[in-house]
């Protein structure tokens, strides 16, 4: 990262901080869905982006992370912090399962995605059928004095949710580009690029893909229980569905799989896009359903073609906040 | 004399072929030793067997005693065994510099580390220039020395080189040849080396290990080797040594 990069990430870090001072409600709860958006897909980016295991199921993890939490806190009154650490432990242990059962197996590629989206689905199932969460018909928070902070069960107005949304995904940011410097960003890269190359350097290559599989699902869960606390209600029917790991993943893939940027980058052109042509059409008198559906594709269509790295590393080389690659 | 790699009886067959038929031999501490054959002969095999690729049907492989047999890959690689790919395997998006590290970081505790011991060995093959370029932009005979440079910097006790000079310009031969033989003489880097280009056998190698269908069929000091018929028949051809 060079100077004009270290400024800029500087002057947005600034201006993010000081967003809810001037922004209006529906601006704030924009943001914080981009942010919301940003740590999901940095969170998939660990597993994808960086060691190349394509995970189509990361909606378990919100789910099984936000139903923890939740649960807790509806049931037996245990506020997040603490509900937090169960739903981390509970969905690195499912993420460990289904790495390991693959990993151990030799399934890889579009099978290990598939198996991916086969425990998101029955994960779904079981919990339309778990009395305890309210089976299919919900799982509810209630929703409290919004203007006095609770900082002990995170109740509290929108601004305080865009805070600590935005305190995880530059959290996230940090802890991976921390992570891609270290031994494991090396190595994970290298089993990305050619496993049997990897393990031929004496890298324990399922060792390593465990580890990648663990801190996403960990990073996840806890989006899950923010969402449940901020959104204060959950149904199996929305939170495991694919639909909902396809929107966490389409981020960092318009944004650029595997940097440090692209999660967030794709974040914001998706939400401030797909919001921006529903009010759009709201305003011209036009309702199509399914309208966002297609503009989603059509976007993703064009970034395939003309970008198929992701924005971001154009929108860097152009913006000169990376150093251009020398003699090729 | 004390070998380093000892591999016995060593047999591997798939579906009935036998590509690895009861082979021995050793590469003695600091030796270089050179397998040759014609195409399918089992040379590959016999490296992938050593480095822990698949695992052999009978027979064993020990490096300094240990027994190697049984390893995978990476507890191979641990226990000394650095290895070359005849189809290169570069890590396409990673820098140079990041592929050497990837290797160096076998040995070395930390990133500071393995980047500065990857860059003594991107200067030993002549790749310091192109460091900081991803490694999808190099030419062929640049992303073989890519791969040495990979198995180098995990500081192996044994190099295992298939085909690193296919491809290349005699002087570029020379070139790399000049380069192990650097290796093997500062740091008394043992060199097990598959290759067709008899250039460089013939000017590296101490010992000559002939394989044909999966067998061993002869064995001893290049010079002998050569004119021995069984050899010239199978793999040499008669113009071999006229030439």
């Amino acid at each position: 990262m060079n100077r004009r990069a270290l400024v800029s990430l500087l002057i947005l870090g600034v201006a993010l901080l000081l967003l809810p001072l001037f922004a209006n409600s529906y601006l704030l709860s924009v943001a914080t869905l981009i942010l919301f958006f940003a740590f999901a897909g940095q969170a998939w980016n660990v597993m994808m982006g960086f060691c190349g295991q394509l995970s189509l199921g990361h909606s378990l993890y919100v789910g099984v992370g936000a139903y923890v939490a939740a649960g807790l806190f509806v049931h037996l009154g245990i506020g997040p912090w603490a509900g937090v650490w169960l739903a981390v432990a509970l969905c690195v242990a499912l993420g460990c399962t289904i790495g390991f059962l693959a990993f151990r197996f030799g399934i890889s590629g579009v099978y290990f995605a598939l198996l991916t989206i086969a425990f998101a689905e029955f994960t779904r199932i079981g919990f339309d059928h778990l009395q305890w969460t309210g089976g299919p018909g919900g799982l509810f928070l209630k929703v409290a004095q919004r203007d006095t902070i609770d900082i002990a069960n995170f109740r509290g107005p929108p601004a305080m949710y865009y805070y600590a949304i935005l305190a995880l995904a530059a959290g996230a940011l940090a802890l991976c580009s921390w992570l891609l410097k270290s031994r494991a960003g090396f190595y994970w890269q290298a089993i990305r690029e050619n496993e049997e190359a990897a393990q031929a350097l004496g890298i324990n290559t399922f060792r390593w893909k465990m580890l990648a599989v663990a801190i996403s699902s960990a990073m996840t869960a806890v989006a899950g229980v923010f969402y449940a606390f901020y959104y204060n209600n959950l149904f199996p029917e929305q939170i495991f569905h694919i639909s909902r790991s396809i929107e966490i993943i389409l981020g960092p893939i318009i944004g650029g799989v595997g940097t440090l940027f692209g999660p967030i980058l794709g974040a914001v052109v998706l939400t401030v896009l797909a919001d921006g042509i529903t009010e759009l059409l709201a305003a011209v008198g036009v309702e199509v359903p399914g309208i966002k559906q297609v503009f989603y594709g059509i976007v993703l269509l064009m970034v395939i073609m003309f970008l198929p790295n992701g924005i971001w590393p154009t929108l860097a080389r152009k913006l000169g906040l990376v150093h251009a690659e020398g003699g090729k | 004399m004390s070998a380093l790699l000892e591999v016995r009886n060593l047999s591997k067959a798939f579906r009935g072929l036998k590509a690895v038929n009861n082979v021995s031999f050793e590469v003695p501490a600091k030796g270089i030793v050179a397998l040759i054959g014609p195409n399918g002969a089992g040379k590959t095999t016999c490296f992938n067997l050593i480095a822990g690729e698949f695992a052999a049907d009978t027979g064993e492989v020990r490096l300094g005693g240990t027994l190697l047999s049984g390893m995978r890959s990476d507890q191979a690689c641990k226990a000394g065994i650095g290895r070359t790919y005849q189809v290169v395997k570069p890590f396409p998006e990673m820098t140079v510099e990041e592929n050497v590290v990837v290797g160096a970081l076998n040995r070395a505790p930390t990133v500071a580390a393995a980047r500065c011991a990857a860059n003594e060995v991107l200067k030993l093959v002549h790749l310091d220039k192109k460091a900081h370029i991803r490694a999808a932009h190099l030419t062929l005979p640049e992303r073989k020395r890519l791969e040495v440079a990979r198995a180098l910097a995990t500081q192996p006790r044994i190099l295992l080189l298939d085909e690193v000079m296919a491809g290349l310009r005699p002087t570029e031969v020379d070139e790399i040849v000049a380069v192990f033989r650097t290796v093997n003489q500062e740091t008394g880097l043992a060199i097990l080396f598959v290759e067709h280009v008899m250039r460089a056998v013939m000017a590296l190698a101490q010992e000559v290990v002939v394989l044909h269908h999966g067998e061993m069929i002869a064995r001893g000091a290049p010079d002998a080797v050569v004119r021995d018929p069984k050899v010239i028949e199978s793999y040499l051809g008669a113009e071999a040594v006229d030439g």
